[in-house]
């Protein structure tokens, strides 16, 4: 059975060797700030005994105020899991660290989300449109997008 | 004086009958040498996850059977699973045992698919797809008695399933678990005993371990690393952890190791659906108490499955309402092919189009 990796335990872990990259913690979630994900996810990735080996997924939920990225991370080796959030606060030019030098698997989902939700990634090695094309107008999966009358 | 040579790029696609739905490589060799390699997609984009903002829980069934259309069993499985989770929904034992024998036929069917299509891609033309097909068949016939439809089943729902299975399902799902081993044995000696395939499949389209982990690949794909990772053992759902079964492996992680794993899994599901007949008693199949239009409370959650072709997880968002504010679809056809530009660059362009059958995607959930 997988396990969720204990929040107490990571916080402790993040504010010693990442200092300040924690926004915000609640019962069930941590928030990074979304100038610290790479640092962060790098972190977590190399850390003895988290050792979050495997991205799961990468989702972006539009909030009108913000964006929110959420990582669900796990590791092979330990069998266990962790959920982590950034807010991206802003609406256009939003950018936050590309993780694909973490984790490869991040290239086609920050591909998506770039496409769909229009939040780029630095350091991505091919930023481009996945699903729609070069030149579509807008980011479909926004909650203030309408399709343009035909 | 030495000829001047330089590299050519290629389109295959996106109308290709090889390519197995409507996908584009852009490939660049060298002579017959592969040098470069990009996947290009989303001639069937449709928008589920928008779609599903505006549509209520329960309707969100019919639009995950269109994501991997061979395994959309395994597609309800798992966004049910989702909502359930979100929504803190127990089903009952009866349901669930239904539940995992459907996925788990539906597993065998996308196996023979992806079987069928190897044997096609290389040169067996109509034959060996034929065999599979039959099986195919029979499983969609035991679909259809279930819920009335052969593709697009949207048989689950919160909290159970559409309707139990009627009386003449169990006599032939009985005859189709006799039966099938043999069948079974039948593609194992097409395969195995093939000079050509073993041939065209064995050391083509190598993938490391360490790289099929770092790209987040899941299912045979992996498995065929040696990784053992399947959700089904390392986070049981449904009733996984009352059934006992085997996790092949496979050791070179080429071509033809994928192939013989998804026959391996295929034993493996007939195993798991003998277990779960034997289990099954008499109950109800749908929770009590849960409405058609569910309001899971405000919050998220993330679900997941191990599909035919890798994990499938659904990550859902709820604000409250009767339709979930963002619904994530996790694909795994769609990852799975990050490690694709590995496996081919330096190979060459005949081994393209049976690598890219090996790792088995669906247009349908690359695209979604």
């Amino acid at each position: 059975m997988t396990v969720a990796l204990s929040l107490e335990n990571i916080v402790g872990e993040l504010e010693a060797s990442v200092p300040g990259s924690i926004e915000e913690v609640s019962e069930k979630d941590i928030w990074i700030d979304m100038n610290r994900i790479h640092e962060v996810c790098s972190f977590l990735k190399q850390a003895q005994d988290i050792e979050l080996n495997f991205l799961v997924a990468i989702s972006a939920v539009d909030y009108i105020e913000y964006f929110e990225l959420v990582y669900h991370l796990q590791s092979i080796k330990h069998n266990h899991s962790l959920v982590i959030k950034s807010k991206c606060w802003g609406r256009d030019d939003i950018s936050v660290s590309s993780v694909v030098d973490i984790w490869r698997g991040a290239d086609f989902q920050e591909r998506e989300i770039y496409d769909l939700m229009g939040i780029s990634f630095t350091n991505h090695p091919n930023l481009k449109r996945i699903m729609l094309w070069e030149g579509f107008p807008g980011h479909p999966q926004r909650k203030d997008y309408f399709e343009p009358p035909r | 004086m030495p000829f001047r040579t330089e590299p050519v790029t290629v389109n295959i696609g996106p109308q290709h009958p090889s390519t197995h739905g409507v996908f584009r490589l852009r490939v660049t060799f060298d002579g017959e040498i592969i040098q470069d390699l990009e996947p290009v997609f989303g001639y069937l984009h449709r928008g589920s996850e928008k779609l599903a903002e505006e549509r209520t829980y329960t309707q969100v069934v019919t639009l995950t059977d269109r994501l991997d259309y061979v395994a959309s069993m395994s597609n309800n499985l798992a966004y049910v699973l989702s909502v359930e989770k979100l929504a803190g929904v127990q089903p009952p034992e009866r349901a669930m045992y239904i539940r995992v024998i459907a996925a788990e036929l539906q597993r065998i069917a996308s196996h023979l698919v992806a079987t069928g299509f190897l044997l096609q891609d290389l040169g067996a033309l109509g034959t060996p797809l034929m065999y599979c097909f039959r099986e195919r068949e029979k499983i969609l016939d035991l679909f259809e008695m279930l819920c009335g439809a052969r593709v697009t089943f949207s048989y689950m729902r919160i909290g159970g399933i559409f309707q139990d299975a009627p009386e003449e399902f169990w006599p032939n799902l009985r005859k189709f678990l006799d039966e099938m081993p043999h069948n079974i044995d039948d593609y194992e000696s097409l395969l195995t005993g093939n000079e050509i395939l073993l041939s065209r499949t064995k050391d083509v389209g190598v993938l490391n371990a360490e790289t099929a982990i770092d790209s987040s690949i899941t299912g045979p794909v992996l498995r065929a690393t040696g990784v053992e990772w399947d959700l089904r053992k390392h986070d049981p759902y449904e009733i996984y952890d009352r059934v006992a079964f085997d996790i092949p492996l496979g050791t070179v992680s080429d071509n033809y190791d994928r192939f013989i794993l998804r026959i391996l899994e295929m034993r493996q599901s007939l195993s798991i659906v003998e277990q779960c007949v034997e289990q099954i008693s008499d109950g109800p199949i749908r929770t009590e108490g849960v409405p058609n239009l569910v309001r899971p409370p405000i919050g998220d959650a993330y679900g997941h499955v191990e599909g035919p072709k890798g994990e499938l997880g659904f990550y859902i968002v709820s604000d409250g309402g009767i339709a979930p504010y963002r619904l994530k679809i996790r694909s795994p056809s769609l990852i799975n092919l990050t490690a694709m530009k590995d496996m081919l660059v330096g190979g060459k362009l005949a081994d393209m189009i049976v690598t890219l059958g090996s790792i088995d995607i669906n247009m349908g959930e690359v695209d979604r």
